[in-house]
């Protein structure tokens, strides 16, 4: 039969008609749902609860699907262990040797930071607790790149907190569940982290663009990085601590500054989400807004409304300015000046290096080990 | 007989859709051997191409929405994003349905692959739109050679089902 003599050949017009208006208007559906997307803003409550619920249901499906992987990279991690114990335990014995001496070096530099600190007054970071997660699922195309760790609301994750795994910065939460938080990735192109060149302290942002190297935008100043730069994040901001390693930066082939991620360095399976709370989120607001404003000073007198004295330069008010406020001692009791002694289960090293100075010259700085993937929470 | 009987949704949308989705998930897995990932592509575009060739529907754009959406929660872009792109990929291969009717299978990838670019190129556009900044197009090169390779999956969806309804043969 041919096409012409098929009876049911009219119906074809009407049902692509149809199917036409059904291609509009679930389009216009699409439209309309990205368009009120609010992902970019990355607020705990433009997550939404479809999200949510979608994070719930895919944590333990990819935790089973992932459990195969992981058994096997076990077991293959054991085969070429067993063949190279040898070779490793030689290795070892030469990284000990060196270790033994960075230990020295570095008991005495706590040692001399502690008594600036003391001297300065200066008050330190506290110390940051962490959750230790395992990564379940991950995306990796040009429009998205984040990944669901099986860790949420009931460890105490809460958008905002910067991940880690064992060799730097992976990214910062984004979505929160009881049971999973949705991670984004440094790579991803709605990802902003402002960073430093540990050499210089140029100052740069993060941005991401899909693909695994992400590039430094805004960068300032003449000559401010180098190739092989170790690069950290700057705690600009307040949204990330400072001084958590990023990765090295290195010239793409599209002329810009690059970051080789540090965290590429080996699969990331196992992370840690810092509990980190920025200033805004840890002072009290609502007492700070309502302490009443100090009156304009000029010089060591206050000026009186009544007497207007002329106007004088922002430099010379501002040199006059620790003269009417000293420093107070109150700062003194900061945690160098009484340092937390290790609690039950937290080694110090495991805290972040985000105390770390950073200088013209290299300095020696001890690695911070490994989390342990048994570990519950805190290291 | 059989081929009398009109062709059920559930055998031509769900079935593949959920072969789709299943190994969507699959790859979602964060597996790496010898510092190389496993590529992600977009395995829904095999849908929006083969359903357009196999007959127009009115359940098929709605078919793709939901399994857009469901891509855009699973991965953590955008919601709408892959919903918008597969729609746009199905309405290029519905317009060239006609084009497409007894061409050989490379003429057919040929489509299939063009079809791809316009989807990913929709969402360059509509990411570039909301995030204000350029994807990397060295990763949407990788996502496109990853999704054009699967190509005989659409394939074997159009023979399949191509002459299954006989109103559209």
């Amino acid at each position: 039969m041919s096409f012409r003599d098929n009876p049911l050949g009219e119906l074809k017009v009407p049902l692509t008609w149809a199917a036409a208006i059904a291609l509009i208007v679930a389009a216009v559906a699409a439209t309309a749902i990205l368009l009120s997307d609010r992902r970019e803003t990355f607020k705990a409550e433009a997550y939404g609860a479809t999200r949510r619920a979608s994070d719930t249901v895919m944590a333990p499906v990819g935790d089973v699907l992932t459990a195969p992987g992981r058994w096997i990279g076990h077991g293959v991690d054991a085969i070429k262990d067993y063949f190279a114990a040898g070779s490793q335990n030689a290795d070892l014995k030469a990284q000990l040797k060196d270790m033994r001496q960075w230990r020295d070096v570095a008991i005495a530099l706590k040692s001399e930071n502690a008594r600036y600190r003391t001297v300065l007054g200066l008050k330190t970071d506290p110390p940051i607790p962490m959750a230790t997660a395992l990564i379940v699922t991950d995306s990796r195309g040009p429009f998205a790149d984040t990944r669901l760790a099986n860790a949420g609301s009931e460890k105490g994750v809460k958008p905002g907190n910067p991940v880690m795994s064992e060799n730097g910065l992976v990214g910062r939460v984004i979505g929160v569940t009881r049971g999973a938080s949705r991670v984004l990735l440094l790579t991803d192109i709605a990802s902003r982290t402002p960073v430093m060149d540990e050499r210089t302290n140029a100052r740069a942002i993060l941005t991401g663009d899909g693909g695994p190297n992400p590039r430094l935008d805004y960068l300032r100043g003449r000559d401010p990085i180098r190739e092989g730069d170790r690069v950290l994040t700057s705690g600009d901001g307040g949204v990330l601590p400072r001084g958590l390693p990023v990765g090295t930066a290195v010239k793409g082939l599209d002329g810009r500054w690059r970051i080789v991620l540090a965290s590429d360095r080996a699969p990331i399976d196992y992370v840690r989400i810092l509990l980190f709370e920025d200033f805004t989120q840890v002072v009290n607001q609502h007492e700070l807004n309502e302490m009443p404003a100090p009156p304009p000073t000029a010089g060591d007198r206050t000026v009186t409304t009544a007497a207007p004295s002329p106007p004088k330069p922002a430099a010379a008010t501002t040199a006059a300015a620790p003269a009417v406020e000293p420093a107070k001692p109150v700062a003194t009791k900061s945690a160098a000046a009484k340092p937390n002694p290790p609690a039950a289960g937290k080694p110090a090293p495991d805290k972040p290096a985000s105390d770390k100075p950073a200088s013209d010259k290299p300095k020696p700085k001890p690695k911070p080990p490994a989390p342990k993937p048994s570990d519950g929470t805190n290291p | 007989m059989s081929a009398a009987r009109p062709l059920e949704p559930w055998r031509w949308l769900g079935v593949p859709m959920l072969q789709v989705l299943a190994a969507t998930v699959l790859f979602g897995i964060p597996l790496r051997a010898f510092n190389l990932q496993l590529p992600e592509p977009v395995f829904a575009i095999t849908l929006a191409f083969a359903w357009a060739v196999i007959r127009p529907s009115v359940l098929a754009p709605f078919a793709l929405l939901v399994v857009g959406l469901f891509l855009d929660l699973f991965w953590g872009g955008p919601l709408g994003l892959w919903a918008i792109c597969l729609l746009i990929a199905y309405g290029v291969a519905l317009a060239g349905r006609t084009m497409m009717a007894g061409q050989n299978r490379l003429i057919l990838w040929a489509w299939y692959s063009l079809v791809t670019a316009t989807a990913l190129v929709s969402g360059y556009l509509f990411v570039m739109l909301d995030s204000k900044s350029s994807p990397g197009l060295i990763p949407m090169a990788w996502q496109f050679l990853a999704t054009i390779v699967l190509y005989p999956y659409a394939q074997r969806l159009v023979d399949l089902f191509e002459d299954a309804d006989v109103r559209f043969r």
